[in-house]
């Protein structure tokens, strides 16, 4: 434990010269000046999550333990940590900037963020934690021929990872450098070496206490700014939509939509990649097995749709309240909010509360950054270590062989996610964070959800229909106009939809279906065969591992 | 599981009635939410005109009390069944329970 100790406070001494760093780099271009209350509240934010994660280590023996924190983690805990996963700076920041950008339609996109969970809960969460043990590739594997199963959940699992890794690590150092003047490198490194002590010492538990930590503090500091918003327009939405209309020089359609969804195509499709995709997020579908039982996991996802709900009502009143507020001359380059419009919220509370309250914001910020990658990271290492090392290349393997892979894994997806943050720093994060969703809703989702509810899937059937749905999502996405046009500059897209899930979806599911009845296998029988057993323990929890013992 | 435990869960009134029940919640609640936000998105796309309706003073137009009661809805859908499943199919699941173990 002491060399545990050590290595922690290494990490926090290897932390604070990048800060001091800071102080130095003023003048470079968009960075901001050293913002100190910012920086003293983010050091006391990151010496507060390495005691945890000492804390967390100290308690981290078993393989339950590092994957699913023991299971011993309570349905309001889960629900805050859920909502904590879910409540990404994309969530906070651009949620936020866009309703201060586009106003109403702010609000449509947080919608089909949110009506994802009803669905969740009602077809999946209560199975997933009777079926499971820690990774959503157990359930998909459940009845079927493990290893061509397990290879294709962990593939899109990893997947999806590291895309939605990729656009969090770019906006983090994107924030980072802005907030606190510090290199964009330094603070992806930084970044990087913070959730690598997080995930490897700390393991399920560490990540869980995080995000619990940072969901509260991100509810409360919403909370107060847009308490303080309606303070400021005497408790009314009159005053603040009026306020609002006159700073943007009388555009009264950001009181309504703006033709965000004027191509239902793309809408539907849209709708289809936001609610199926998040059934299909690896770091989400996890949190099912860090609670005792089906009860929790169900209470855990009411609590969640509570938050998650709260949140983006709030979000929608800051965003107003910062096109009626942040109106002084030293937010705004040009027409443009300094940093911007992502940094909305930030402007937003240094009017309200000045230095002091914005370096809470800001430091809250980057708590969210570091808890949704942490819980990333842990999936990506769960994929790798659990469903890939444990099932596939080493099924003997002893449970300490199986976490020292964890912990390897975690270091390198920790190293990967560095390398490809620095090197995609200029790149599109919009993109990033689509594909994600559409390859977890057109691979994971069908895969996972016709393996629990339609008895004649087989094993080929699951296959080749996961690969058909993961590979057309990827060559649609690449194909169609952020990519093709907006990226790799090849002209007209070949694809024209931006959100191609309503067809790769489709395949995918058409694809399991097709290669399952037409499977004649004696393998195929065996499959069948195992559905009601799956059924009956899916429907009662009868046979699942029970965390009563920790 | 072995097959003969399987034939006498299967057997069983209470697990009959949980599957029924909670598969018939579980799709009705689900049909639910997606009607409602998909008539909403589509409402948005055939029909834009709709959402510059005031509804209160000058400024507040009838989206937001959509939107929010949007949210509200799928809240209340999710408690709605939790509490169902925490009493009545909890309930059922710990009879089943008794049988066979």
């Amino acid at each position: 434990m002491a060399t545990m100790m050590k290595t922690l406070f290494a990490f926090l001494m290897t932390a604070l010269p990048m800060l001091a760093y800071a102080a130095g780099d003023i003048e470079g271009g968009e960075k901001a000046a050293t913002n100190w209350p910012a920086i003293t509240m983010f050091v006391i934010f990151v010496g507060a999550t390495l005691y945890i994660t000492y804390w967390a280590a100290q308690r981290t023996k078993s393989a339950k333990d590092f994957y699913a924190a023991g299971g011993g983690i309570t349905g309001l805990q889960n629900g805050l940590a859920i909502a904590g996963d879910y409540m990404s700076a994309a969530s906070f920041l651009g949620i936020t900037g866009m309703v201060y950008l586009k106003g109403y339609d702010g609000l449509i996109f947080a919608i089909g963020f949110l009506v994802g969970w009803p669905i969740i809960l009602f077809l999946m969460s209560e199975r997933l934690r009777n079926l499971g043990k820690y990774t959503f590739a157990d359930v998909a594997a459940y009845r079927f021929k493990q290893t061509p199963i397990r290879v294709l959940s962990a593939f899109g699992g990893i997947a999806v990872v590291i895309l939605y890794l990729i656009a969090q690590m770019v906006g983090a150092g994107k924030l980072i450098e802005l907030l606190f003047g510090l290199d964009f490198n330094y603070a992806v490194v930084m970044v990087g070496a913070l959730i690598i002590a997080y995930v490897s010492f700390g393991g399920m538990l560490a990540t869980t206490w995080v995000q619990i930590i940072k969901a509260v503090l991100l509810l409360g500091g919403s909370t107060f700014i847009a308490l303080m918003v309606m303070v400021n327009m005497g408790f009314s939405f009159e005053t603040l939509f009026k306020t609002a209309v006159e700073n943007r020089e009388g555009a009264m359609n950001i009181l309504y939509s703006g033709g965000f969804v004027s191509d239902p195509v793309n809408a539907i499709s849209l709708g289809i990649a936001l609610m199926f995709g998040t059934a299909g997020l690896p770091h989400i579908l996890m949190r099912f097995f860090t609670v005792p039982d089906a009860k929790e996991a169900r209470k855990s996802v009411f609590f969640a749709t509570g938050f998650i709900g709260y949140f983006y009502i709030l979000a929608f009143i800051i965003g107003f309240g910062a096109i009626a507020l942040v109106t002084a001359d030293m937010y705004m380059a040009g027409d443009k909010l300094v940093g911007g419009n992502n940094m909305a919220a930030i402007h937003l509370s240094h009017v309200l509360g000045g230095d002091f309250f914005l370096g809470f914001i800001s430091a809250v910020a980057f708590a969210t950054i570091l808890a949704v990658v942490s819980g990333l990271t842990l999936a990506g290492a769960s994929a790798l270590s659990h469903d890939i090392y444990a099932n596939v290349i080493n099924p003997n393997a002893t449970e300490e062989q199986e976490t020292r892979v964890a912990k390897t894994a975690t270091l390198i997806i920790g190293a990967l996610a560095i390398v490809f943050g620095i090197g995609f720093k200029d790149q599109n994060i919009a993109f990033v964070v689509a594909l994600a969703f559409t390859i977890a809703a057109s691979a994971n989702f069908p895969v996972l959800i016709m393996s629990m509810f339609w008895k004649n899937m087989t094993t080929r059937g699951a296959v080749i229909g996961g690969w058909l749905g993961l590979i057309s999502a990827v060559v649609m996405v690449v194909l169609g106009p952020v990519v093709w046009t907006q990226i790799l500059d090849m002209g007209a897209a070949i694809v024209p939809y931006k959100f191609p899930a309503l067809f790769t979806v489709v395949i995918a599911f058409v694809g399991i279906w097709f290669f399952s009845i037409t499977d004649k296998s004696a393998r195929a029988q065996e499959d069948k065969d195992g559905f009601e057993a799956q059924f009956i323990r899916s429907q009662t929890g009868i046979g699942a591992e029970g965390a009563s013992e920790h | 599981m072995d097959q003969a435990k399987i034939e006498k869960i299967k057997s069983l009134p209470q697990y009959q009635q949980l599957v029924k029940e909670r598969t018939g919640l579980a799709w009705k609640l689900s049909i639910a939410m997606l009607v409602v936000y998909y008539g909403y998105i589509m409402l948005l796309a055939f029909d834009p005109a709709f959402f510059t309706t005031i509804v209160s003073g000058e400024y507040v137009t009838i989206g937001f009390p959509v939107g929010v009661g949007i949210i509200v809805f799928a809240f209340l859908l999710t408690g709605y069944y939790v509490k169902k499943a925490n009493s009545d199919f909890d309930e059922l699941t710990a009879q089943i329970k008794k049988e066979v173990e």
